[in-house]
């Protein structure tokens, strides 16, 4: 393996952002026909570096060679002339175009009338020889996102690609769906492929790659080692620099008297496909019920209905009040803190500032509102306090939200729903794309509103997270909740396969059945 | 009140609301919304018109009005493309722009008589009963060019590649640039096709429909209508032409209403004082509102949405320029 | 040929400078009036003559200033009506037919009549101003409902509602209160008048002649209630926020389309009492062409001002300046010219805002950086 010649080398590349060094000489290496495991954490660099090798990034400085020639992209169409193919983190793919289109867009083939069918034949072909399959005449917003994911490999083996650069390609799977992605790695791999495999979790990395690189605040802090021998603590401690002790420390508490009570509720998604059929749940004060399960199976939608920010049927009672149906102002008035999913879209006003983005939830009320005016005076002391008291980075709280990292955004959030003190809170997925760091704090702020009382319910991917968080952990399929369990007792093999759709007592009662056969050997 | 001739004349007049209608739909689903079309038309109007007047040639006239249109829209390209300037203020500029361009240069056409664009029978066709006389009889050319152009834009946008591509950087822009697509040079590309084709619709004004030069009444607002109706027509070339049409005759149906003395056996209000007239000459704007409501309630329905990227400038990374 | 340096354009992490704003603003204004001065050149025109005819007959006498003011009153009230629907990115381009419609409401009162004709003044005036209000906040309402309820796209609507609007006041002009025949209605009583200087030119030597009404002080009223409105209330924040993001204001419990409707309204409303001070300020009875455009001048001085209420009073004097000029300078598209320039100019400017400009030196990486805003 190691003696294979080099299909990528990255040398010295520094990228620069405004007020960012995402890059700071990075060396990179990719062997022909291995599997290089790109690890670090959010905000790494490690993106930044591979779209840079994709053409679509120029480096501030630093060379890059392909198969030991010397390169300068200036569009992503001179990297794909080189072999080399991208799946982001965010699918690139348009939702309203058909699967084949997809594959065809920016190629000179066919070259005017579109004949799709005969190309549907192709994209066909090529399926068979990967085993990725997907109806080619299917529009991709009516794909799963599993399925989107193969669509794009499909986009770059289509190119021709001998080098692959796949972007955390975990992040959106089930775990079953990632064994089948591993599975097609390795068949890619055995069919002459060069992968760059991008991820921050640990267990993946160690599962496939050969070797791995590590970045950290976007310098190297392991450059190509061999993965065999590398313990996960090693690469841990590669990765954030420090001993990392995964769990925030946990109060045993016993939950009060129900907070949320959600019976029988429905909902629509966006595009009108039923998204949530028929979820029963209760949440207690005190509590943390955790909501698991991939994205994409109405983890979304549920905390929407709860907030008010989505019609459905059904009945929702927080502290005995119906809000289901009601606009948003309805769960407010009723004290349901909610940190949404998309902290830059709906959490925040970007152009406004911090202050303004504090009072968001309390300008209605005294002390902020006074009369029909707003105290600005006053807001702003307070949000200084805020800033204050949730450490938030910011040169003051006259900036505007869109300045500030995800982090820091997201204590905004934090700082002003916490300030409502609500009796229920809904987080959906809070931690999401922030530095180990930031993700800290905002367990920790989790768990200190469990601490005092409120009842959350905390939507998240990571399994990790809802372990150390939860008290229980509910997993949603398809609008569905499989299963409860409490978090004492949950097992992560279990939890696996109730977020591909088995119902916890089916997978109790098969274990038990197979259990009792084997108990006569 | 004959329904040949309203119909002949809706064809007319409908090929005007055409062309520009379709420019637009080019430029929305390319991501740029456009709304100079106004501005872009009267100017078109006027350099067609004063061409044709100078050269005494009329395509000539043509050829410059496209031209004018073009050029004109390629300051809206600059402004929302690469200085990501709000599209709608951007838009509304390049109205003024248009107006106050056309109306400075067109002093003293009024009352000038170019050469225009010539109308001709369809051998063969014209014959067929009731549709010969209404479709392919002493038509512009102009309106037999918006017959066949109508289905080739449709075929152009859905089943070809560049039409793929140009689907593919309205929705989803960078989903377009990783594949090489170039996202800012197609825009500006089917800006500038939009700008030909609402020039060309103005001076199907000024050089055939209902030729002439009258300043901002040259176009009286048929630009926004254009604008409207893309919205009515959810951004597909062939509902845009049979909006286009339909309300060509519309408007010329009801303006017919006007004529007769008596109307189903009443006395026409109409005819009696013409001063009710003020309201038929709203039905227009009425209509578009109309249109626009259905449009919007359809859309919904459907869930049928604009381009995804429209009015989005697109930045990639930091590059933003 | 290959330059020796680059031009980059980076993001402003930093602050805008707080003078830069108001920078551009006045540098897009000078630059369209060199822009247009060149065009006038290129067609024949002599520019510079144009130019002092320009200052002269804006800002050359004390009456040439109050026709300036005159002029600004208009497009104070307007320039403020755009300037709130903008502020909740709606837009409202119909301020024209609601100037209009703002005019006839305000117009009923004398042409009904709906009080007797020799009540006191102020009853009048009052109840025109606020018939005035009603009638621009009703033609507000619709497109305001159509988008709220139904989604309509409300450029257009309001666009198609401005002919609607100049019809529908045609057919009242033509027929019912035409004066013998004209396109107007017959002149006011002079109860209905706004009052103005020169009515107090026996007391003051110095008013005689000067047509400057109480216009301008409502004006300027508005100004600060819609400042306050704007800084200040909690329904101006509700609009700030839902203007910047519609879905976090959804998410703090804002009620959109009601939102939607009253800002319609408030904007319409401010563009109907535009409408009121013209005909009772200025006009003394409805008729044809009672407005130059100043609906759609509203919308150039609204961004021109940066959507400030009191920048919106400087722009205001500066297009009075340009429409009491315009009036008189040959062509008589230039005014509407050099409109359609700065507007151009102050979006394109606006890139200053948001990216610096830097020129690097090739092959000197950050030691040839130089800065230039
Ligand atoms: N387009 C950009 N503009 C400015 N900063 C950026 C941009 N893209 C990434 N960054 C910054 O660069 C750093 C690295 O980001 P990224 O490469 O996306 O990290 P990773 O993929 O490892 O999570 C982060 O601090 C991020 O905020
Ligand atoms: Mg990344």
């Amino acid at each position: 393996m190691s003696e294979s010649p080099f299909a990528v080398e990255m040398n010295d590349v520094v990228i620069r952002f405004p007020g960012v060094l995402a890059n700071d000489h990075v060396n990179f290496t990719l062997r022909q026909g291995e599997i290089h495991a790109l690890l670090g954490e959010n905000g790494a660099g490690k993106s930044t570096l591979m779209n840079a090798l994709a053409g679509l990034y120029r480096p501030t400085s630093g060379t890059i060679k392909i198969k030991g020639e010397t390169v300068n992209f200036s569009s992503p169409k001179d990297a794909i002339a080189k072999g080399i193919g991208m799946v982001h983190q965010h699918f690139m793919l348009v939702p309203t175009q058909t699967v084949t289109e997809n594959i065809l867009l920016g190629l000179d083939q066919p070259r005017f009338f579109m004949r799709l069918k005969e190309y549907d034949q192709k994209v066909l072909a090529l399926q068979d020889q990967f085993g990725l399959r997907v109806d080619p005449t299917a529009k991709i917003w009516q794909l799963s996102v599993g399925e989107q994911q193969r669509v794009e490999i499909l986009k770059t083996l289509y190119r021709g690609a001998n080098i692959l650069i796949m972007d955390e390609p975990t992040a959106v799977l089930a775990p079953q769906e990632i064994d089948d992605l591993i599975e097609t790695m390795r068949s890619m791999v055995a069919q002459g492929k060069s992968i760059v495999f991008i991820s921050h979790k640990l267990q993946e990395v160690t599962a496939v790659a050969d070797r791995v690189t590590v970045l950290r605040k976007g310098k190297v802090t392991a450059e190509g080692v061999s993965i065999t021998g590398m313990t996960k603590r090693d690469l841990a401690q590669l990765m954030v620099g420090r001993d990392v002790v995964f769990s925030v420390a946990k109060k045993p508490q016993k939950p009060g008297d129900v907070v949320l009570s959600i019976r029988d509720v429905r909902a629509e998604n966006n595009k009108g496909v039923p998204a949530l059929r028929g979820v029963n749940l209760e949440v207690r004060q005190g509590e943390i019920l955790g909501i698991a399960g991939v994205s994409g199976n109405g983890q979304s939608e549920l905390a929407e209905v709860i907030t008010g920010m989505r019609p459905c049927q059904g009945s929702i009672l927080i502290n005995g009040e119906d809000v289901a149906n009601q606009p948003p102002i309805v769960s407010i008035r009723g004290g349901v803190a909610h940190v949404p999913e998309d902290r830059t879209h709906v959490g925040s006003a970007p152009n406004l500032s911090i202050t303004d983005n504090t009072i968001m939830k309390a300008y209605r009320e005294q002390p902020v509102a006074k009369g029909w005016s707003v105290d600005f005076t006053y807001a702003r002391e307070n949000a200084r306090n805020l800033k204050r008291a949730y450490e938030i980075l910011a040169p003051s709280v006259e900036t505007m939200a869109r300045k500030l990292s995800g982090g820091n955004l997201q204590k905004v959030i934090l700082a002003r729903e916490i300030s409502i003190e609500p009796r229920l809170m809904v987080a959906v997925q809070p931690t999401r794309g922030l530095d180990v760091g930031a993700i800290e704090a905002i367990q920790t702020l989790i768990l200190a509103q469990r601490e005092s009382g409120t009842a959350v319910l905390l939507v998240s991917e990571e399994l990790e997270e809802l372990l150390s968080l939860s008290d229980r952990i509910a997993v949603i399929y398809e609008g569905e909740i499989m299963g409860i369990v409490p978090n004492e007792n949950a097992d992560v093999e279990e939890l696996g396969l109730m977020m591909t759709g088995s119902h916890l007592e089916d997978i109790r009662k098969q274990k038990a059945a197979s259990d009792a056969g084997r108990v006569p050997s | 009140m004959n329904l040949e001739i309203i119909l002949h004349a809706g064809l007319a007049t409908g090929t005007i609301l055409l062309f520009a209608a379709i420019g637009e739909v080019f430029s929305e689903r390319a991501g740029v919304l456009n709304l100079g079309v106004e501005g872009m038309m009267l100017l078109g109007a006027m350099a067609g018109f004063s061409t044709s007047l100078a050269t005494g040639n009329v395509w000539l006239g043509l050829l410059a009005a496209i031209i004018a249109g073009g050029i004109l829209s390629l300051a809206h390209g600059l402004v929302t493309i690469h200085f990501q300037a709000d599209q709608v203020v951007s838009g509304l500029s390049l109205t003024f722009l248009g107006t106050g361009l056309a109306l400075v240069l067109g002093e003293g056409l009024t009352g000038k008589n170019p050469p225009l664009v010539p109308s001709f029978n369809i051998p063969g066709l014209s014959a067929i009963p009731f549709i010969g006389p209404v479709f392919f009889t002493d038509h512009s050319l102009l309106v037999y060019v918006g017959y066949l152009f109508v289905p080739l834009a449709w075929y152009f946008i859905f089943r070809t590649r560049p039409g793929m591509h140009l689907r593919a950087v309205g929705e989803k822009p960078d989903a377009a640039d990783t594949m090489g697509v170039n996202v800012y040079g197609l825009r500006y590309l089917y800006v500038f096709v939009g700008g030909c084709l609402a020039g060309l619709a103005g001076a199907t004004i000024s050089l055939s429909v209902s030729p002439g030069w009258y300043s901002t009444q040259t176009t009286s607002g048929q630009g926004w209508i254009a604008v409207g109706l893309v919205i009515f027509a959810q951004w597909d070339p062939l509902r845009a032409a049979f909006g286009a049409y339909l309300f060509g005759a519309l408007r010329r149906g009801i303006l017919d209403l006007q004529g007769p003395a008596f109307l189903l056996g009443m006395k026409n209000p109409l005819y009696i004082n013409s001063n009710y007239g003020f309201f038929l000459q709203m039905t227009p704007y009425v209509l578009t509102i109309l249109a626009l409501v259905i449009g919007s309630r359809q859309a919904a329905r459907k869930r049928l949405g604009a381009p995804a990227a429209l009015g989005l400038p697109y930045i990639r990374g930091e590059r933003g320029l | 040929m290959k330059l020796p340096f680059t031009v980059m354009f980076e993001k402003r992490m930093d602050d805008v400078p707080k003078w830069l704003p108001a920078a551009t603003s006045i540098g897009s204004v000078v630059i369209a009036f060199i822009i247009s001065g060149i065009i006038l050149k290129l067609i024949g025109g002599q520019p510079m003559r144009v130019g002092k005819f320009f200052f002269e007959a804006t800002f050359g006498s004390w009456a040439a200033v109050s026709d300036t003011l005159v002029k600004a009153t208009p497009l104070i009230m307007v320039g403020l009506a755009c300037t709130i629907a903008f502020k909740m990115k709606l837009w409202n381009i119909g301020a024209e037919g609601q100037f209009y419609i703002g005019a006839f409401a305000a117009s009923l009162v004398v042409l009904i009549p709906m009080v007797p004709l020799d009540s006191p003044r102020f009853v009048i005036i009052g109840l025109m101003i606020i018939m005035g209000m009603i009638g621009g906040a009703a033609w507000g309402f619709i497109p305001g409902v159509l988008k709220g309820k139904f989604g309509v796209n409300e450029i257009i609507t309001t666009l198609m509602l401005n002919y609607i609007a100049i019809l529908w006041n045609n057919f009242w002009i033509f027929n019912k209160w035409s004066d013998a025949g004209f396109q107007m209605t017959p002149p006011f009583e002079k109860t209905a008048w706004l009052p103005r200087l020169a009515d107090y030119a026996r007391e003051y030597k110095a008013f005689s002649g000067i047509t400057l009404h109480l216009g301008v002080v409502i004006a300027l009223v508005a100004t600060v209630v819609v400042w306050w409105v704007l800084e200040r209330s909690r329904w101006g924040y509700e609009i700030k926020l839902t203007g910047d993001n519609k879905e976090a204001a959804r998410y703090a419990g804002i009620n959109i389309v009601r939102n939607i409707i009253l800002v319609m309204m408030f904007s319409g409303a401010l563009a109907g009492l535009a409408g009121m001070s013209e005909i009772s300020g200025v006009v003394h009875r409805l008729q044809e062409r009672i407005s130059p455009g100043y609906g759609f001048t509203g919308i150039i001085i609204a961004w021109l001002a940066k959507l400030n209420p009191f920048a919106v009073v400087l722009v205001s004097i500066l297009f009075g300046a340009l429409i009491v000029a315009g009036r008189e300078i040959q062509p008589s598209g230039l005014a509407q010219l050099l409109q359609g320039i700065i507007l151009f100019m102050v979006i394109s400017s606006d890139v200053l805002l948001r990216y610096k400009i830097r020129f690097i030196r090739l092959h000197s990486p950050a030691a040839g950086e130089v800065e230039v805003a």
